[in-house]
């Protein structure tokens, strides 16, 4: 499993606020959060991100609410990975269950600068910046966590789970 | 390689010799629980699952407490999606008005979460069979429903962060105090993410009720679990009470910790949180001028028999301030049974308060005691958030149940030593 494209970089303490506001939580549609992603964080990254693309942030991610509408928002604009030195526990949790793959490496964030291109191996936990040519190390994700992102989220994993038998 | 308390259990459930912090570890639950807040979304969620059955019948447990005996239509319609969901899945623990309690106080008072367990619930105070030496903690809906479907769940293993008190603490106080004190010196946000473990002689000393009313408050230090490693004392409260094996664990000598906190909590006296913030603590003696309109003695944190007893040696032969309104709330209907064959209802009836048939009401600002615009209340309840017992202008204070009983004599908050002039 892997993600590849351009890097945004946002500051320490992107909350949930940053990464979908409020007054947009009158839907729960995927797309028109994606619309409206980052909208006070950066005016510019509905309209900007590509499919792929990977968010760079500072410490603590996702911090504020408990709102799964942030990293459904994210996912639907194309975010292929949110990389950060650390996550908001709630925010983390709620990444996962719904698809989102998410890093922890503070190196990787001190290391890639906005318009970088950037590459993750989630098998590997391996980040590269492609512009700089550096590698770094993050924690690879464990096959089952993979596996829930690659069903699209905890839900539809237990679903895969139950029809399927066994697969991890 | 030496591991703590918390991460032993967690390498057991998952299956694993061992496991480290920051890692991701898939694991077996012994119970996972709801509400009548959190479960209606976890059965929705739990119906896209295509699941049809629960993974356990008896260790899906569903606890109507929060707005039940229903507040009004709308926590009715809620509170019916549960019931009809524990019917229809035939659960083997079911309960409702009547034999309904505090869930964080039902649980371990029955036997069903215990030393050694692995505890998930889509409730924030979860965490307080850590007091039983479990792993337990808060997680959403989603994670419930997932639970409700595998009897599995994903978890980050926390760092664990310890806690060690010295020497022993002053006449009426206990958990409430160590947790609150304790909060005072790390913050709400002290141990994110954490494991809190509590050790020392100060811990050691307190009944299990005193631990679970620490663990319950680890997530008001924004702790991931809070634990108290199981000694005799837990294995005299399990006996007879647990209904399946338990595992007595406890922490490496040499295991790793992000931080070790010593307190010397000698004489320790009562503490109170002023508002708006758990962490916004004071000794009782410096928090004497505060006028009260309410005290509320019950809650997860301090709804226990222990807690009842504790109020009712304050209140005993004494009147209620004619300003104020003393509101009890026995934890569970065994605990309202004990209460009333120790003659503690008659105190409190006495005293002049009110007490209620079990339920969380006015902890979190439901009913049974809301508060007005301007208002204050001194609770045994674990959060004193803005307008979290009523109107957004009202106060609360929190501290133990000793302190809540002088302080509803008095008409402000007090010291039981200014109540109960022979106290040991
Ligand atoms: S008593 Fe209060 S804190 Fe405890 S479960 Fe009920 S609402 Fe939550």
């Amino acid at each position: 499993m892997q993600t590849e494209g351009r890097a945004w970089r946002f500051a320490d303490n992107l909350d949930t606020d940053g990464i979908i506001p409020a007054r947009y939580l009158n839907t729960s549609d995927p797309q028109e959060l994606a619309a409206h992603c980052m909208e006070d964080a950066d005016p510019g990254f509905a309209s900007g991100v590509a499919p792929g693309d990977v968010v760079v942030a500072g410490a603590n991610c996702g911090c504020g609410s408990s709102r799964e509408h942030a990293p459904i928002a994210l996912k639907a604009a194309g975010v292929g990975a949110v990389i950060a030195p650390t996550f908001a526990r709630i925010f983390f949790r709620n990444a996962f269950n719904i698809g989102l793959p998410i890093l922890e490496c503070p190196e990787a964030v001190a290391g890639i600068e906005a318009g970088d291109r950037v590459r993750v191996d989630f098998d590997r936990g391996t980040i590269q910046n492609l512009t700089t040519g550096r590698e770094y190390a993050a924690r690879p994700i464990p096959p089952f966590m993979r596996k829930i992102i690659e069903c699209g989220g905890l839900i539809n994993y237990v679903r895969e789970r139950l029809e399927g038998g066994s697969i991890t | 390689m030496p591991m703590t308390v918390t991460e032993k259990i967690l390498a057991r459930h998952a299956g694993k010799e061992e496991v480290r912090p920051g890692e991701l570890v898939n694991v077996v639950c012994d119970v996972v629980l709801g509400n009548d807040i959190t479960a209606p979304l976890a059965i929705a969620e739990f119906e896209r699952t295509g699941a049809g059955r629960v993974f356990d019948k008896s260790r899906v447990l569903l606890v109507p407490d929060h707005f039940v005996p229903n507040k009004d239509i709308k926590s009715a319609e809620q509170a019916k999606i549960l019931r009809d969901f524990a019917r229809r899945q035939e659960l083997t623990y079911r309960w409702d008005v009547g034999t309904m309690g505090v869930e964080h106080c039902l649980l371990p008072e029955q036997g069903l979460v215990g030393p050694g367990d692995l505890v998930i619930g889509a409730d924030s105070h979860t965490c307080t069979y850590g007091g039983l030496g479990a792993f337990a903690t808060g997680v959403g809906s989603t994670d419930l429903a997932a639970a409700m479907a595998l009897g599995e769940t994903w978890l980050k293993v926390p760092e664990s962060v310890k806690f060690i008190y010295h020497g022993a603490i002053g006449p009426w106080t206990g958990g409430k105090d160590l947790i609150l004190h304790t909060i005072g010196v790390i913050g709400v946000d002290g141990a994110l993410y954490q494991a809190m473990e509590f050790t020392g002689e100060a811990v050691c000393g307190l009944s299990v009720e005193g631990r679970l009313t620490m663990a319950n408050m680890a997530v008001e230090a924004g702790a991931k679990n809070g634990i108290v490693a199981p000694d005799e004392t837990t294995r005299r409260w399990v006996e007879g009470r647990h209904q399946r094996p338990v595992a007595f664990l406890a922490s490496d000598p040499d295991a790793v910790y992000a931080r070790v906190y010593e307190f010397d909590v000698s004489g320790l006296e009562p503490q109170v949180a002023f508002p708006h913030l758990p962490s916004n603590v004071r000794p009782v003696s410096r928090a004497l001028d505060v006028r009260i309109d309410q005290a509320v003695i019950g809650s997860c944190t301090n709804g226990r028999i222990e807690d009842l007893r504790l109020a009712a040696r304050v209140l005993a032969g004494r009147k209620v301030h004619p300003d104020v309104r003393l509101i009890v709330i026995p934890g569970t209907p065994a605990v309202y049974r004990q209460a009333l064959d120790e003659g503690l209802t008659a105190v409190f009836l006495d005293a002049g308060a009110a007490v209620s048939t079990p339920t969380c009401g006015p902890c979190l600002g439901g009913y049974m005691g809301i508060l007005a615009k301007g208002e204050r209340s001194v609770a045994t309840t674990n959060r004193n958030f803005v307008g979290r017992m009523g109107h957004p202008e009202s106060e609360v204070y929190l501290a133990n149940p000793a302190v809540a009983a002088a302080s509803a004599v008095c008409g402000r908050l007090a010291d039981p030593r200014e109540v109960v002039k022979d106290a040991d």
